[in-house]
């Protein structure tokens, strides 16, 4: 099955990129089409003195990867739609508690068992809303295998930056040097007191290793800056503030994307993960036709990189989205751009990848120029 | 009624892999169906997910394919809501004891009157081989390459502590064994736990030198005794088979009817 290899490929890119990140802790539960990052997990981490467990199942997975960075290491997880499900509440409290993770989501078709072998782009909304409450979240995405070795390290980078858990979006399972960034530790002293909760200007919240000299207490209830849990309403309202705008008001330093001939493009694809790599085909024979084709690939997806994307489909006079769900993404560059009314929703949703041809014959209809 | 009866051909040819004992527990569930005779409308079987939980599909009942893990779940609804359908849970390890095992241990400490058939081949066979609860120390899988450091459960010993009320366990070579032990299990009133020890040999044969099918099987007549018999002593190193427990304790849904009995006086 050429999906399966594709998979397996984008899958051991991510693993070998989490190692080269430094990841040291991996739990996880087998699921189709993610079980080869875990396999790989098994084999390498003793290897390197890090820790593999195959937990009893996705919610546990998730708890013991938090309870790991809590400890000091780079923990992550991966798994494909089910699983994830299970995971929304621990993911929730990785927000509250501000916790460094990566959760890898290998996508499948949905919703429930659904097509575990064949691919689709269903769970985008779900990484953004899957958990209850008011949040901030982060989730990338990447449509070749180079791309997602860069962006697995961006992911983990991202996390430990801004303490928060990272969902990297598989579809594919998709050089040079690559900066790898360790967390923010704090520099308060043994005997000092040390506000484990207590922000920097910047929004940033060094962190003290689980083990270390300074005690304090983690929880998922709303908290003071000790950790300790509070309904102060001015506390409540300051912790949800920080939450969100840690990561809102860095919406430019966690946007990746790349750009193909946006600068006199006519027609802007705006596409992400495996989809993106049928439009940049579609881009590039059409702009040897002459024609002003251009494309404008996500990788960062939530948070929403909405200036960016505006100001790249500013003149354009169609705004295409290519995706393969029923429009998770659309709606959001429906918002973006000035003038919704010129974008338009590309998809396939049949759990076959979406080709060129697709796109094309799409785009006829939407030019009036029949199939 | 032939016990073929019982089967779904127009979903034929199955799934599983040349040697499966999937498909001998299937034969031998539906010889016991066939020999109890119980309206095909009465019969409810529920399953999860994994090579095992597709039995559900292949036997002409209301079936119900769920979730990974989360089968027993489903079943106590639809046992609490018509406690006169008899309820057939078949599962495999992972299903029934890693993801699915805080559903087995309070399905067994309600009582609930289902019968729960954990077909235990040590490794997850749907997902391709990874090490499962019930694998053992030493085993090899996809996920312990060097070797499993995780001890089992023993199934038999856990459904007893939570308070299953008739367990028993049996080999696929034992096939008669089985459809006896399934009949008597489908028959008890309260829940009921099979473990029946089934190959898998594309994905725990392979990779731990155990053989093929034929091997497998070899091994569970050979490495097997009757609990209870001249053969069964102690240091033996066998596993034992046969019925470890089957006592009366109160049903979980008659509990209830007498809640409801009682909430109705009050009214
Ligand atoms: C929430 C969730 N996690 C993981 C999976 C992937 N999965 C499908 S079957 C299975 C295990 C199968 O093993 P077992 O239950 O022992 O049955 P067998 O296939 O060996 O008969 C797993 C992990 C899933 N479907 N859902
Ligand atoms: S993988 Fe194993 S359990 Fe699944 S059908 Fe094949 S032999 Fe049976």
């Amino acid at each position: 099955m050429k999906n399966k290899t594709a998979f397996i490929q984008g899958n051991e890119v991510c693993a070998r990129a989490a190692i080269y990140a430094g990841v040291g802790f991996f739990a996880g539960y087998p699921i189709t089409p993610s079980t080869e990052i875990a396999e790989f997990m098994a084999r390498e981490l003793p290897k390197r003195q890090g820790t593999f467990i195959q937990m009893e199942d996705e919610i546990s997975s998730l708890c013991a990867v938090i309870g790991a960075s809590l400890t000091g290491c780079k923990a992550m997880t991966a798994t494909s739609g089910p699983g994830f499900s299970l995971m929304q509440e621990a993911l929730g409290y990785a927000v509250m508690a501000e916790i460094p993770c990566v959760i890898v989501d290998v996508q499948r078709g949905g919703p429930s068992t659904g097509l575990p072998t064949h691919v689709m782009q269903g769970d985008v909304c779900q990484a953004r809303w899957g958990i209850h409450g008011d949040h901030a979240i982060v989730a990338m995405t990447a449509s070749g295998n180079q791309e997602l070795f860069k962006i697995t390290v961006d992911a983990f980078n991202i996390a430990e930056t801004y303490r928060t858990p990272v969902i990297l979006l598989l579809d594919i399972p998709s050089e040079g040097e690559i900066e790898v960034v360790e967390r923010l530790r704090t520099a308060v002293k043994q005997g000092v007191d040390f506000h484990p909760y207590l922000p920097r200007e910047d929004g940033r919240l060094p962190m003290s290793d689980f083990g270390g000299v300074h005690r304090y207490n983690v929880t998922g209830l709303f908290h003071d800056m000790w950790g300790f849990p509070s309904d102060d309403p001015q506390v409540v309202h300051g912790l949800l503030r920080h939450l969100a705008d840690k990561i809102n008001n860095n919406v430019d330093n966690i946007a990746r994307f790349k750009e193909y001939y946006l600068d006199d493009a006519d027609l802007v694809l705006v596409s992400y993960g495996s989809s993106a790599r049928s439009a940049l085909h579609l881009v590039e024979s059409r702009r040897r036709r002459g024609e002003k084709y251009g494309l404008l690939e996500l990788q960062t997806l939530w948070p929403f990189p909405h200036s960016i994307v505006r100001e790249k489909c500013a003149n354009a006079r169609y705004v295409a989205v290519v995706e393969m769900n029923l429009g998770q993404i659309t709606k959001e560059v429906k918002e973006a751009v000035d003038r919704p009314e010129r974008v338009y929703l590309l998809n396939r949703i049949d759990g076959v990848y979406i080709t060129p041809t697709d796109i094309r014959n799409m785009l006829r209809v939407i030019q009036g120029r029949g199939v | 009624m032939a016990y073929d009866d019982y089967i779904r051909k127009r979903f034929f040819p199955h799934i599983w892999c040349p040697g499966c004992g999937h498909g001998i527990v299937l034969n031998a569930l539906t010889r016991s169906l066939d020999s109890l005779g119980f309206d095909k409308n009465e019969m409810v079987m529920v399953s999860g997910i994994g090579c095992s939980a597709r039995i559900s599909g292949y036997v002409d009942l209301h079936s119900m394919h769920t979730i990974h893990g989360r089968a027993l779940a489903f079943a106590t609804g639809i046992k609490l809501s018509r406690p006169e359908l008899k309820l057939i849970v078949p599962m495999g390890d992972g299903d029934a004891l890693a993801i699915g095992g805080n559903h087995f241990i309070h399905a067994a400490r309600r009582n609930i009157d289902i019968t729960a058939i954990v077909i235990n081949n040590r490794i997850y066979g749907m997902t391709g081989g990874q090490y499962s609860p019930l694998s053992g120390v030493g085993v090899r899988a996809t996920t312990a390459p060097y070797s499993n450091i995780d001890p089992a459960f023993d199934v038999v010993e856990m459904a007893t502590a939570a308070g299953a009320t008739f367990v028993a366990r049996t080999t696929t070579y034992h096939v008669r064994e089985m459809s006896k032990f399934f009949q008597k299990a489908i028959l008890h009133k309260g829940f009921s736990v099979v473990e029946v020890l089934s190959q898998c040999p594309t994905n725990f044969g392979r990779r731990n030198k155990a053989g093929d099918a034929v091997h497998m099987m070899e091994s569970y007549k050979n490495g097997t005794v009757v609990a209870g018999s001249a053969d069964d002593v102690p240091g033996s190193g066998k596993i034992r088979r046969g019925v470890f427990v089957e006592k009366t304790a109160p049903e979980y849904c008659d509990e209830y009817a007498r809640i409801i009995r009682v909430a109705r006086k009050g009214a």
